[in-house]
């Protein structure tokens, strides 16, 4: 992807408010992948006791990078939405540490686009969630 | 609003998330509704505007949860928030954009075994019969409440 496309993608992914809310910072994105980061925030603890992060916090971390894949495909064009997602949370992400998502778009149709996206801690071995998603394709204009 | 609503509440306001999402609940008998106030910040596609997906999961998600705890919950005292049950995975499945208004959802306990538990969640905005987001959770419970 060129660089002005990826700027365009990058800017309009960070100006969401939700993105924004989260603090999301993207990291990598173009040709169907995206990386992005959310830093640890005390306000998205799920679990007082422990100080885990919400799932709920995480999934949306996935769902922005899987959505921002898509857009990044040269196949798919303009904006995205989610159709389904299908998240597995493996285990609870260590209070403290940021959690980095990997988005890949791995096969883009006419009408749709499918995602798979692994959420990590900094024990990257082991990933604290893994989704599969399918994601809207608007026509080309 | 019923007094075990009111400890609900209570117990949902220490959890920070749903107090960053705006999260609360309603009870009317043996009916719990999670009400998420539509707030601006809670947008993921500015163009419609419409929520972001995964706060909708998010939604979906809190409501199984506290559905779980709420079934649990005995009547009389204020009490602890318990330990959670455990969300193990979390299928959703987007109908139509939810717009910038109030959502509403409700859980059901499809099955609760000692350490399993399935729930089913709805989720609507102007009409109840007009879902946003459905979605399927299994969840592990914890140790204290099997």
């Amino acid at each position: 992807m060129a660089g002005p496309e990826l700027s365009a993608a990058q800017a309009f992914i960070m100006a969401l408010p939700q993105a924004q809310a989260l603090g999301l910072q993207i990291e990598a994105l173009g040709d169907g992948r995206a990386e992005i980061v959310m830093p640890y925030h005390p306000q998205l603890i799920g679990d007082p006791a422990t100080g885990v992060i919400a799932g709920g916090a995480v999934s949306t971390l996935m769902d922005t990078a899987s959505g921002a894949a898509v857009m990044s495909h040269p196949q798919a064009s303009g904006v995205t939405a989610t159709l389904d997602l299908r998240i597995d949370y493996m285990r609870p992400a260590t209070p403290g540490q940021a959690i980095r998502a990997r988005a890949e778009c791995h096969h883009v149709t006419r009408s749709v686009a499918f995602v798979r996206v692994t959420a990590s801690d900094e024990d990257e071995a082991r990933p604290v969630a893994m989704a599969t998603g399918a994601f809207t394709v608007e026509g080309k204009k | 609003m019923s007094h075990r609503g009111e400890i609900l509440n209570q117990m949902a306001q220490r959890i920070p998330y749903l107090h960053f999402l705006g999260l609360r609940f309603e009870t009317a008998g043996e009916r719990l509704t999670a009400v998420l106030p539509f707030s601006p910040m809670l947008i993921g596609n500015p163009a419609i505007p419409a929520l972001h997906g995964g706060v909708t999961a998010a939604f979906l998600e809190t409501t199984a949860i506290v559905g779980l705890l709420w079934t649990g919950l005995p009547e009389g005292e204020a009490v602890a928030l318990p330990a959670l049950p455990k969300t193990i995975d979390l299928t959703v499945d987007y109908l139509r954009p939810g717009l910038s208004r109030d959502s509403f959802a409700e859980a059901r306990v499809v099955r609760q075994g000692r350490r399993y538990a399935s729930v089913h969640v709805e989720a609507w905005q102007d009409d109840r019969s007009r879902l946003f987001a459905q979605g399927t959770g299994h969840f592990l419970m914890p140790e204290g409440v099997r």
